[in-house]
């Protein structure tokens, strides 16, 4: 509740509160079915029609409903946004975790490994694995996952390496509190905040790599649509239907400002070094 | 004759409305040339930012003089008035005139560049010295402060000297341009009490060589005695009292005063020592804690492939016991190894060798498996700050395999009540209460499993005064109250006094003397235990002069399979015995 009041009262937060809110509508609406028209019905008389009232956003070349396929495509884009985060912020947490508090060998085995990953750029490692298993709406969400886990890793293993070391876990030692009660309440309690504002970014980031995987025929198959694939399509008809390009590529601009204006947000609210100036 | 500088009706206040929020509310004093004027006073008193608006370096901390004057008179005679003085010329004064050393010597120093560097840097800048000539003088500088072998040392970066030699580092770079002013920020407060008399001793040297006048600002009305001329007790942004040496000690008017020179403990050799021990020769009791033959020693390696080269002695060979409702307090300067001894008690470091038993108490409803429990130095560390205090006091019942049910609730409410804490605190995060409140919640915690003993590593230390005297009245009531033992670890002697039946001094990692309280700080008998209790500052000492000493500790380095000589212990009367000192030592004891 706390964080939903300084959220709204926080300008860039109330922006970008405003604008994920709107999307999480569009993508619910888009993922149970609640559109104008199927957006996978195909209405040649309707081909290529600029936006009128029936058709908000226009058609493309198989007559199609833009907005439609635009909200669905948004519902596609956000989960697997979502469940590469998920799985991203997961096992980067994990590993983090382990990596700071056994320390020694697995330490250095697991954050070697996280700057091999960190080596490569992030549409470049998502491509290799897609290129290996083989394109899909779960290849994606998986090889997005791995693309955002060594962040994650990264952000959980430096506070953790200092919590280790604060006097309230020498505490719950001597009292002989077991390694999950010390890693659970001493630990990740103490990360939830950096974390909400890692997640909150890396979802700007995981839509754009998952746009740009669709984009490049990767990630979401036709006939499904996504806002990359959208994109894709739209690259021919630039000038005869420039609304099949126009929308989607707002939808995804606009998304990625309102997570990152949000996690801008988040990051100054949760921040302790921010939280003594305002109360 | 116009003082050298003189404040009056100085207000400073900070944030966006700085009329409001008043830090310093109207201080007035004036410092004669040669003159040390002391300022004491808690945290949050305005003692410092008093000093900072001095030399207007609370500009930069984010303060603004709201009203007042403090004029300042030049080198040439001429007076200036440092609240409107502009940048440049606050810059020429900074230093030149007015030099300043601070509570952290390890952090007012930068780590990457040479000490030599770092003073030879403060003479070009304010007497425009270059090449040789700033070495020559960075060299005579580092004599003045009593370093040994000062050419060598200038080569020397930060973290290769100690604390007590970085602060003499601070003082020759302050000390450059011979600056007519000195404001001191607890110089000594960062450091062991031996080190803090040699500091003392220093300043006090130096003022005399120099002629300069000093701001002394300190929480300890013991330092005061020693250096100053005239002392001012500050209160909330407010001098509550101000006036001649002798008269503020001996004649204190303010409440406030009498408080800090009464309420707070103070070094008394021995005569303030409990006599409540109850420690019979022949007793039948067994021990709370026997600890035998502890050592901790870390590896050293060296070279690619981790050779080891030796190892650090932390702890050597240490052992005593401990009665149940009795006090041990181990004193020591930082290094010595007695919070290793007490870390390596609780299981949190692994001994090297050595055993330790501890009995858990007989009639105990909840049998605790970890009959000691710790208590920490920093109350602000040692609570997570995401959980209720409800949550915080669970957490060892938990751990020890019990659940949060009535049985534990009662016990909650009635450790918080016991504690002197509101009964509705349970519900409450750590963030909300004060030090020493939390330190009184960390107290409830390590009392929440019924422990036989528990070992207060500093536990007062980073208290205020006051507050600190009432923690240890806590302290001896629950001990009274649960026959709880307690050993106590720390460096202040003052605190040692009130709560010890029974002091075990540590020095290099072995005890080197170990008795009844009463008998060791009255009648030390190890040259290091001398050495100490000399250099606790206390109200009577006036001016004392203290010896310079510039004794390094030794290296706990040892060489791979190195084992120390047995101890020799030399028994003066009933329960007080020291360590046989080896000749070379007593011989520069001396």
């Amino acid at each position: 509740m706390r964080i939903l009041r300084a959220i709204f009262g926080h300008t860039s937060g109330r922006i970008g509160g405003a604008i994920v809110l709107l999307y999480l509508v569009i993508a619910l609406l888009g993922v149970m079915g609640f559109t104008p028209h199927d957006p996978l019905m195909q209405n040649r008389l309707d081909r290529l029609h600029s936006p009128t009232i029936t058709y908000w956003m226009g058609t493309d070349l198989f007559g199609r409903d833009v907005a439609s396929r635009l909200m669905r495509g948004v519902g596609q884009s956000f989960t697997v946004a979502f469940l590469s985060v998920a799985f991203a912020s997961l096992a980067g947490t994990v590993l983090g975790l382990a990596a700071a508090w056994f320390g020694h060998r697995l330490d250095g085995i697991i954050m070697r490994l996280m700057d091999v990953l960190l080596a490569f750029p992030a549409i470049l490692l998502a491509l290799l694995v897609v290129a290996i298993v083989g394109p899909g709406t779960w290849t994606s969400v998986v090889a997005i996952g791995i693309v955002y886990t060594p962040i994650f890793t990264r952000v959980v293993r430096g506070p953790a390496l200092s919590l280790k070391a604060r006097d309230f876990v020498d505490a719950a030692r001597t009292f002989g509190s077991s390694r999950t009660y010390i890693l659970t309440r001493h630990l990740l309690l103490n990360l939830v905040a950096p974390l909400t504002v890692q997640i909150t970014l890396a979802l700007a980031w995981a839509l754009l790599t998952e746009a740009g995987l669709s984009f490049l025929g990767l990630g979401t198959q036709p006939p499904a649509s996504s806002l990359g694939l959208m994109l894709s399509d739209s690259r021919n008809l630039m000038e005869t239907a420039p609304w099949l390009l126009v929308f989607p590529g707002l939808a995804i601009m606009v998304s990625i400002l309102g997570f990152n204006l949000l996690g801008d947000a988040l990051r100054d609210i949760l921040d302790p070094r921010m939280r003594r100036s305002n109360p | 004759m116009s003082p050298l500088l003189s404040v009056r009706d100085l207000r400073v206040g900070f944030g966006h409305d700085p009329e409001v929020n008043q830090v310093v509310r109207g201080v007035s004093f004036d410092v004669a040339a040669g003159e040390t004027l002391a300022i004491v006073g808690e945290s949050g008193s305005g003692k410092s930012v008093t000093a900072l608006s001095i030399n207007r370096l609370v500009d930069f901390g984010g303060g603004r003089i709201v009203s007042g004057s403090v004029k300042l008179k030049r080198a040439d005679n001429s007076i200036l008035d440092l609240t409107a003085a502009t940048e440049p010329q606050l810059t020429k004064v900074r230093g030149a005139e007015i030099g300043m050393i601070f509570q952290e010597p390890m952090t007012s120093l930068n780590p990457v560049l040479s000490i030599g560097t770092q003073i030879e840097e403060s003479f070009r800048l304010h007497r425009g010295l270059t090449g040789k000539q700033a070495r020559a003088a960075a060299k005579d500088a580092l004599d003045r402060v009593r370093i040994p072998d000062a050419l060598r040392r200038l080569k020397y970066y930060p973290n290769q000297l100690s604390g007590g030699m970085l602060q003499r580092v601070m003082i020759a770079t302050a000390l450059a341009c011979n600056s007519r002013l000195l404001i001191a920020d607890e110089p000594t407060t960062a450091l062991d009490v031996t080190v803090q008399a040699q500091i003392m001793a220093l300043l006090a040297e130096l003022k005399r060589e120099t002629g300069m006048s000093m701001i002394f600002i300190t929480h300890d009305i013991g330092l005061v005695a020693g250096i100053a001329d005239r002392v001012m007790v500050m209160q909330n942004g407010q001098a509550v009292e101000q006036g001649e040496l002798n008269q503020i000690l001996d004649h204190p008017q303010h409440p406030y005063t009498q408080h800090l020179l009464h309420a707070v403990p103070h070094f008394a050799s021995g005569q303030a020592a409990r006599t409540d021990g109850k420690r019979d020769s022949e007793a039948s009791v067994d021990p709370a804690l026997r600890v035998d033959g502890l050592t901790v020693r870390f590896p050293v390696t060296s070279g690619v492939f981790r050779r080891p080269a030796g190892a650090v002695h932390a702890v050597e060979g240490v052992d005593f016991d401990l009665m149940p409702g009795e006090t041990l307090a181990i004193v020591g300067e930082s290094g010595s190894g007695k919070s290793t001894t007490a870390r390596a008690i609780l299981g949190l470091t692994k001994s090297t060798r050595g055993t330790f038993s501890a009995v858990r108490q007989e009639a105990s409803a909840r049998q605790s498996q970890r009959p000691v429990q710790m208590v920490f130095q920093n109350p602000y560390a040692s609570l997570n700050p995401r959980l209720s205090i409800a949550s915080i006091l669970a957490e060892p019942v938990i751990a020890a395999g019990g659940r949060l049910d009535v049985q534990t609730r009662d016990r909650m409410s009635m450790l918080i009540e016991r504690v002197g804490l509101p009964s509705n605190s349970l519900d409450r995060y750590p963030h909300e209460f004060s030090g020493g409140q939390r330190q009184r919640l960390c107290i409830a915690r390590a009392l929440m499993l019924n422990p036989s003993v528990v070992v207060l590593d500093e536990a007062v230390s980073a208290l205020d005064v006051s507050v600190q005297a009432k923690v240890l009245d806590l302290l001896v009531d629950l001990q009274r109250e649960f026959n709880l033992a307690y050993l106590f670890i720390s460096h202040d002697m003052a605190v040692v006094e009130r709560i010890a039946h029974r002091i075990a001094v540590m020095y290099a990692g072995q005890i080197v003397e170990i008795g009844r309280a009463a008998a060791v700080l009255a009648n030390p008998q190890h040259s290091y235990t001398q050495r100490l209790i000399a250099a606790v500052p206390t109200v009577s000492r006036r001016k004392e002069h203290f010896e310079l000493d510039t004794r390094q500790v030794p290296s706990l380095v040892r060489q791979p399979g190195f084992e120390p000589a047995p101890a020799d212990w030399t028994h003066f009367g009933a329960d007080h015995k020291a360590r046989t000192e080896a000749p070379p030592y007593s011989q520069t004891a001396g």
